[in-house]
């Protein structure tokens, strides 16, 4: 029989490499893994490059992790909120490495390499400065009259993604707007663990409804809603 | 002859009436969100916010915040029956091939060739963030700028060249200030409406750049 439910947190992220790229899923509050985050910070893995929407919120989840010292690298789109200054901080200390992109550019750049596709051509950002690779422009091309900039996909090691409901197959579905990045980082990750506020029997999930199919996951562990921060039900 | 400038809510209004019904429109962060409040009851507009969702409702009432379900500006909002969820990737792709048909956009700056700057002042000691401001500026069918006329200083934000860092090339369309409809064109800017008592000239004087008529 095969499963996929990791028992625990701790277990679900016991082999987590030094070095690792890993995506976290989220934007804001909304589809934040902060449980998955906190169980990584009690793990220890360092020197990561953090792939994510956001850059974290005061100092619990990925701000954590970052006050910690253990991200060497953010590759997000938007690291300024009005409780960044963790991230702040160290970057305007010079002791992390920041890759800004626009968030369609992110999400298709996930997407990419969650669909084998080598690069792709976008106007987005196309005579701007993000339209740069360590400060040497990207490849662009006129297509039909259009200038476009040559943007490579962005693989990870893990992808740690808050879903609402799975299987032991890795059949997810989220809720509301707290989908975001989880279903295309579910297909960029070597290994994608999501957490679920509830687990289901095979079947239980109407196959019409599974927003991600098992296949792009391997683990899923389960996170009670009552201990969630950004648990998606009413602010208390 | 003097003139009144238009107060916000008076601003959102103005954009409001030129959105037709049945418009797929996106409203970036500030004041754009403010023209959500100016459409009539029973006008169906559908609004896309960048996070995943498509028929955006107003504010929930106060105790029925869900922080599952909120804005690009990770405000708590609604979903108006008929609406739906989607992933980032779906989201970005609404705006990217044009199938949004408004980006309704704040501005630091906007020139007269339609470049617009609008995610990062260039300032060494400020933190960079661009979010969805590009995917939306160069992806709607048609981009529009809602902006104060002049900066708090008394700076013209309708110039030449843009002197931060820009967001998107020859993307704008349209500008509503709290002074004037204008229209990019590809002969500059040209003025669509003033406040009553502003002429084109006194305009194009205040905002030390040439506006035809």
């Amino acid at each position: 029989m095969i499963s996929k439910i990791s028992p625990s947190v701790s277990a679900a992220l016991a082999d987590v490499p030094h070095g690792a790229t890993i995506m976290v899923g989220g934007f804001g509050g909304a589809g934040m893994p902060n449980e998955l985050i906190d169980g990584l910070l009690e793990q220890g893995a360092s020197d990561l490059t953090i792939v994510a929407n956001n850059a974290g919120n005061a100092e619990f989840g990925l701000a954590a992790l970052l006050k910690a010292g253990r991200v060497r690298k953010v590759i997000c789109s938007f690291p300024r909120q009005v409780d960044s200054y963790v991230f702040d901080a160290l970057y305007r200390a010079g002791k992390i490495d920041l890759e800004l992109v626009p968030q369609g550019n992110l999400a298709e750049r996930i997407r990419a390499a969650g669909a084998g596709i080598g690069g792709f051509f976008t106007q987005v950002g196309f005579g701007t400065e993000l339209a740069k690779a360590n400060g040497v422009a990207k490849e662009t091309r006129e297509i039909n009259g259009e200038m476009y900039v040559l943007e490579s996909p962005i693989h990870a090691d893990v992808a740690l993604i808050k879903a609402e409901r799975g299987d032991r197959w890795g059949n997810l579905t989220y809720r509301m707007t707290a989908r975001n990045f989880g279903p295309v980082m579910a297909m960029a990750a070597k290994t994608t663990i999501a957490s679920v506020h509830e687990l289901c029997e095979l079947g239980e999930i109407s196959p019409e409804h599974v927003i991600t199919p098992g296949i792009f996951v391997q683990r899923v562990v389960k996170i009670a809603r009552a201990v969630t921060v950004a648990s998606g039900v009413k602010a208390s | 002859m003097s003139y009144t400038k238009l107060t916000r809510e008076q601003l959102a209004a103005r954009v409001a009436k030129d959105i037709p019904e049945g418009a797929y429109v996106n409203l970036g962060i500030g004041l754009p969100t403010m023209v959500a409040n100016h459409f009539a009851a029973g006008f169906e507009v559908f609004l896309q916010s960048e996070n995943g969702l498509l028929g955006m409702g107003p504010a929930p009432s106060k105790g029925d915040e869900d922080y599952d379900l909120i804005n690009a500006g990770k405000q708590p909002v609604t979903l108006l029956p008929g609406g739906s969820f989607f992933h980032s990737a779906d989201s970005f792709a609404m705006m990217r091939a044009g199938h949004l048909d408004i980006a309704v956009l704040g501005a630091f700056q906007v020139a007269a060739n339609g470049d617009l700057a609008n995610w990062h002042t260039g300032s060494k000691d400020d933190i960079p963030a661009v979010g969805g401001a590009m995917d939306l500026a160069v992806g709607a069918k048609q981009t529009w700028v809602m902006m104060e006329h002049l900066t708090k200083s008394g700076e013209s934000k309708l110039v030449s060249r843009c002197s931060y860092p820009i967001t998107g090339v020859n993307c704008v369309s349209r500008i509503y200030t709290d002074l004037a409809v204008i229209d990019v064109t590809p002969d500059g800017f040209r003025l669509v409406e003033a406040v009553a008592g502003l002429s084109c000239d006194a305009l194009s004087a205040l905002s030390n750049i040439a506006i035809l008529e």
